[in-house]
């Protein structure tokens, strides 16, 4: 048994951070040198102590090795602070890592999607990757269940629990507790229940509390959605005979 | 093969003890060799409730210690044949109950003297003495009164039971998980002041192995030191004689509870509260 103390001694707890994407068009060193070196010169202060991504995805399929310690040298000398690299093959990889710099997970940018047709179409037939999380117990008061992409609970989730998706959250069975939909900002998920006595459900930051909650949806299976930017709440099936 | 049974509630003051002394000593009448600990270092109380309470020597934390074996914390019920209970430590605080200490007992227990059945008497919360009193557990009795903050109490424990125990850590079987209403009063139920055993069934989704009724024979039995299951006369008694063939595996209607009344819950939880 470790001992036990009563203040803890760190907090652990994610953050969004802006950082500057260097996208590298040429695998050429002495003429991104020479670029940058124009580009710094233009606003100096606005580079120091900034850290800096390196993406290659432009330069993927180049037959040129990038001397990648050679820019992360000259990045240094300006003040900014390489922190990891995406979008790289395999030897820009290996640099990277000898450099000390991180792999990064690669996203794609807004210029990418529209760049080529043909690309776009390859895209569409790629079934993007969404993880779903199934819980298949109650989730019970006390407990905090996180998905990354839609949340299925085939049960109930209990007052006093939380449960949280990046995107959808179905709950087969009585929604008691707290449900977050949208967490990181996708304002198209939304919130299905079976029985809607939630404490509070919320869809991308727009929340209602159980006080809120319109009494003719209350104990109904309905859906909940962001429709012109505000928090609304659907009954699947609207009753005749409705709350008791 | 021995079964370990944790009485717990989350809540204080729901019946956790009464339950255990009862359970414990119903499940030995029908000749199972029980023994019932008490996990509430610090308030020992089970030892009154079964009468034992001026025979104590050495208590759990000794043996955990090793300042005194098991034999010796034994304390062999004078009523009933196969009943043991091994005290708590009135001095000391739950810290001292350590994991491997408790593993050392319930080892012990299961291998030395070959018990049928292991009661463990759950210190209310959900701090270290209750985590220690389920965590080697093979089922549960989730002792709850029928009132919502004693519910939502209950419902943090069995969250527990799925998560801070040996079978969830090892991804074993979970604990087999029973509902035990105490404290029930129809009539209050009736009029709408208590759950009702459907109410409470439908908020905590775990089977309901009981009713017991609220009875004058539980307090008597407790002052003087009688498991009320000796109470054969009293509807408390007989209630947990029902609990306990039905964990045993047998068929009997549920008594102690008249008609009920639907609506609360959803006026409790629904609309404005």
């Amino acid at each position: 048994m470790p001992p036990q103390t009563s203040t803890p001694a760190f907090e652990l707890k994610g953050s969004m951070l802006t950082t500057m994407v260097l996208h590298v068009y040429t695998a050429d060193i002495e003429v991104l040198a020479e670029q940058l070196k124009q580009h710094v010169a233009q606003a100096p202060g606005l580079f120091k102590q900034a850290p800096v991504i390196l993406d290659f995805h432009a330069i993927q399929q180049s037959a040129k090795t990038l001397d990648i310690p050679e820019l992360v040298e000259i990045l240094r000398n300006y003040g900014m602070f390489p922190i990891g690299v995406r979008g790289g093959n395999t030897s820009f990889n290996s640099l990277a890592l000898a450099v000390g710099l991180h792999l990064l997970p690669t996203t794609k940018t807004a210029s990418e999607r529209t760049s080529s047709p043909a690309k776009e179409e390859a895209a569409q037939h790629q079934v993007p990757e969404m993880p779903v999380k199934i819980i298949e117990q109650p989730v019970r008061s006390g407990q905090q269940i996180v998905s990354k992409g839609d949340l299925v609970i085939l049960s109930m989730v209990s007052p006093g629990a939380e449960v949280l998706a990046q995107r959808h959250i179905h709950v087969y069975g009585a929604l008691r507790g707290r449900a977050l939909a949208g967490v990181t900002g996708n304002t198209q998920a939304r919130i299905f229940c079976h029985k809607l006595e939630a404490e509070l459900v919320s869809i991308a930051g727009q929340y209602q509390i159980n006080e809120e909650l319109d009494a003719q949806c209350l104990n109904q299976a309905v859906q909940i959605y962001l429709k012109d930017d505000h928090l609304t709440i659907q009954p699947f099936h609207q009753k005749l005979n409705l709350a008791k | 093969m021995t079964r370990i049974v944790v009485v717990t509630s989350g809540k204080g003051g729901v019946g956790k003890t009464t339950t255990s002394a009862a359970f414990a000593t119903g499940l030995a009448l029908r000749g199972y060799k029980t023994a019932v600990l008490d996990f509430d270092i610090g308030l020992r109380n089970l030892d009154l409730i079964m009468g034992c309470e001026r025979r104590v020597v050495y208590d759990f934390v000794n043996v955990i210690k090793k300042e005194g074996n098991l034999n010796q914390a034994l304390i062999k019920d004078k009523r009933v044949d196969n009943l043991f209970i091994l005290p708590a430590s009135q001095t000391r605080d739950k810290d001292a109950l350590t994991q491997e200490g408790v593993e050392q007992v319930m080892k012990e227990l299961t291998e030395k003297h070959q018990f049928d059945y292991i009661v463990c008497d759950s210190p209310a919360g959900i701090e270290h003495g209750a985590i220690m009193a389920m965590y080697f557990a093979d089922e549960a009795l989730i002792t709850t009164n029928p009132e919502v903050s004693s519910v939502r109490d209950s419902d943090r424990i069995i969250g527990m039971l799925n998560s801070k125990t040996r079978r969830a850590e090892l991804g074993e079987e979970p604990i087999k998980e029973h509902l035990l209403l105490t404290r029930y009063e129809p009539s209050r139920v009736l009029s709408g002041d208590m759950l009702s055993a459907e109410d409470v069934q439908e908020i905590l989704a775990v089977p309901l192995l009981g009713v017991i009724p609220e009875s004058k024979a539980v307090l008597q039995a407790s002052n003087s030191g009688t498991p009320v299951t000796l109470d054969e006369g009293s509807d408390a008694g007989q209630a947990y004689h029902d609990v306990v063939a039905r964990f045993l595996g047998e068929d009997r209607p549920l008594r102690f509870m008249n008609l009920r009344k639907k609506g609360l819950l959803s006026r409790l939880f629904g609309g404005s509260t």
